[in-house]
C-alpha cells in the first residue's frame, strides 16, 4: 500500500477519541433521550470505538441507544460519479420522534454526506436536535453551509489531496493519514 | 469483491444478466426491503426520473409493484394501457414508443405479447428498458423475486432443489425462473402434462417428471404456476377437473410427503387448480413474501439501471 504520511500517531488519536468521548459526557451527561447514529462505513466505525469509551467511563453499559445509517440512497450525486455507490444495509430499530442525535462521520469535506444524512434522519421521525461528530474536519473543502460541533483533528489540505481515517486491528494502531493527488487511488 | 453495478444498461430478461448481477440486485433489494418497512418508505433516489409503464398485455400485480416501486424511489410515472391507446388505431410499437419519449421519458417499464418486444426496441431507442414480461418468453423481475424468497428461506440455492409445475410451455416465469435458478447453482426440475411441456427442455439443464407426487418427494421448493387458458389456442389438457386431479397440490399431499417443502406461486391463483385453497393459506406457502419482495426487488433494478443512465453533467 502507498503510504500516504501519517499525520495523526496512534497514541494521538486515542488521545483525541479521549477528548471527543469526553466533550460527549460533558454535554449528554446520561444519554437520557439521546442516541448516536453512525453513517456507513466509516462513521459506523468510529462511533462503535466512542461507544466503547463511552461505556468504559461511565455507567453508560448497553444505555446508549445506536443506529446505522446508509445514504446511498440519499445522494445528490447518484449517477454523476465516476464510481457506482456501494450500498449498505441501515440498522435503526428505533424512531427519532422528539430525540436528541449525534450524528456521526469520519471525514467532513464537500458536507453533501450530511447533507443527504440530515435528509434522511427525517425519514425516521423528527429529532429534537442533530448534533455532528467528526474525526477530521476538512474546512476549507466545504460546498455547503455545514459544520461539526465535535471535532477530531482539523485539516487543511488541497482539494486533490485525500484523508483516510486508518482503523487497525488493535486499538494502539489506529492512525489517520494523508495522500497525495497521485496516490489517492490506492 | 462483488460487483457495484450491472452489467448491462437494460433488463430484458435473465439470459442475459450475470451471476454478479444477480447477486448485486439481491443485495441492493435486502437494503430497499428494509426501506419499505418504514413508516416512511419513500427515498429520493430517482427524483429526477421519469418512467413510463407501458402494460400492451393485462396485469394487475405486476403493474402495482413496479408503480410502487417506481413512487417509493420518487420517479414520476406515467402509465399507459394497450387497450385505451392509439394502438388499437393501429399505429406500431416504435411509433407508440418514439412518442411517449418524446415527451422526456428516461426509463421504460414494459409488458408485451410478443416474445423479443424489448430486445427490438432496445435496438433502436436509447432509454433503459426492464421486461414486465414478454409473451411467452422471460419474466425476470418475478424470477429473480422468486429467487430471493427462496434465498430468505433456505440461504444459499446452490445445490438446492426447485420443482416447477404447471404449463411450462407458455409459462415466462418458468423459463425466467430455470434461467436464474440455474445461474445461482441451484437444481432444478419441471413438472406437468408431456402436452405443457417444451420437447427439448431438457437441453437447458433441467430435469423432467410426469409425476407430481414424485416431484414434491425430490424437491425443496415447489413453484407452482397457473394454467393459462388465455394462451391455449389449442386444447392441451382435457379438462381443468383432469388436470387437478393429476396435478393440483393439496394439503393432504403435502402432509403425505417425507419432509417439509416451501410452496410458491407467482399468481393469480386459480384456487381448486393446480393449488386447493387450504395449501395456499397454509404456512408451507410463502406466496405473500413473494410479492412483498416483489417491490423490493423492483425497487432495486430501477435504482441500479438508473445509475447506468449517464446524466447531463453541467
Amino acid at each position: 500500500m502507498a503510504s500516504g504520511r501519517v499525520i495523526l500517531s496512534p497514541s494521538k488519536f486515542n488521545f483525541v477519541l479521549e477528548r471527543l468521548t469526553h466533550q460527549l459526557i460533558e454535554n449528554y451527561g446520561d444519554f437520557d433521550n439521546t442516541c448516536i447514529v453512525g453513517i456507513q462505513e466509516k462513521g459506523v466505525r468510529l462511533s462503535q470505538n466512542l461507544i466503547k469509551l463511552l461505556e468504559s467511563k461511565s455507567d453508560l453499559k448497553n444505555k446508549i441507544e445506536f443506529g446505522k445509517l446508509d445514504i446511498s440512497f440519499y445522494r445528490d450525486d447518484f449517477r454523476l460519479r465516476d464510481q457506482p455507490i456501494k450500498v449498505s444495509p441501515t440498522d435503526l430499530e428505533f424512531s427519532l420522534e422528539g430525540k436528541k442525535v449525534i450524528l456521526i462521520d469520519d471525514v467532513l469535506y464537500s458536507g453533501r454526506t450530511i447533507q443527504a444524512a440530515l435528509a434522511a434522519l427525517q425519514d425516521f421521525g423528527r429529532p429534537l436536535k442533530v448534533e455532528l461528530l467528526v474525526m477530521v474536519d476538512r474546512r476549507f473543502n466545504r460546498q455547503l453551509p455545514i459544520h461539526p460541533d465535535y471535532t477530531g483533528i482539523v485539516v487543511d489540505a488541497l482539494d486533490e489531496a485525500y484523508v483516510r481515517v486508518v482503523w487497525g486491528d488493535d486499538k494502539n494502531d489506529h492512525r489517520i493519514r494523508i495522500f497525495s493527488a497521485e496516490n489517492r487511488k490506492v | 469483491m462483488s460487483a457495484l453495478e450491472m452489467s448491462t444498461k437494460h433488463l430484458l430478461g435473465i439470459k442475459y444478466i450475470t451471476r454478479e448481477d444477480i447477486d448485486l440486485i439481491f443485495s441492493t433489494a435486502e437494503n430497499f426491503k428494509e426501506v419499505i418497512n418504514r413508516p416512511i418508505k419513500k427515498v429520493p433516489s430517482l427524483r429526477d426520473i421519469t418512467i413510463a409503464n407501458l402494460f400492451f398485455e393485462n396485469s394487475t400485480r405486476t403493474r402495482i409493484s413496479f408503480e410502487l416501486a417506481e413512487k417509493r424511489l420518487s420517479a414520476d410515472v406515467v402509465n399507459f394501457s394497450a387497450s385505451s391507446s392509439s394502438v388499437k388505431k393501429g399505429e406500431t410499437l416504435l411509433d407508440t414508443v418514439n412518442n411517449i419519449l418524446s415527451m422526456k421519458v428516461d426509463m421504460i417499464v414494459m409488458r408485451h405479447p410478443a416474445p423479443g418486444a424489448h430486445a427490438f426496441l432496445a435496438n433502436h431507442i436509447d432509454v433503459n428498458i426492464i421486461n414486465a414480461g414478454d409473451g411467452t418468453h422471460e419474466h425476470p423481475t418475478q424470477a429473480l423475486l422468486d429467487a430471493f424468497s427462496m434465498r430468505e428461506k433456505l440461504g444459499d440455492l446452490k445445490g438446492k432443489k426447485v420443482v416447477i409445475v404447471g404449463d411450462i410451455l407458455h409459462s415466462r416465469v418458468a423459463l425466467s425462473n430455470i434461467f436464474c435458478l440455474k445461474k445461482l447453482g441451484a437444481e432444478v426440475m419441471v413438472c406437468g402434462p408431456p402436452t405443457l411441456i417444451p420437447k427439448h427442455i431438457k437441453m437447458l439443464g433441467v430435469e423432467v417428471s410426469y409425476n407430481i407426487r414424485e416431484a414434491l418427494e425430490w424437491c425443496d421448493v415447489a413453484n407452482v404456476l397457473r394454467i393459462q387458458l388465455e394462451r391455449q389456442d389449442i386444447k392441451y389438457i382435457p379438462s381443468l377437473r383432469e388436470y387437478s386431479s393429476y396435478f393440483g397440490i393439496d394439503l393432504e399431499l403435502l402432509n403425505s410427503l417425507k419432509k417439509d417443502i416451501i410452496i410458491m406461486h407467482p399468481g393469480p391463483i386459480n384456487r381448486g387448480v393446480e393449488l386447493s385453497g387450504d395449501v395456499a393459506d397454509s404456512e408451507h406457502s410463502i406466496i405473500l413474501d413473494q410479492v412483498e419482495n416483489g417491490v423490493a426487488i423492483r425497487m432495486a433494478v430501477l435504482y441500479l439501471l438508473a445509475s447506468k443512465r449517464n446524466v447531463i453533467k453541467a
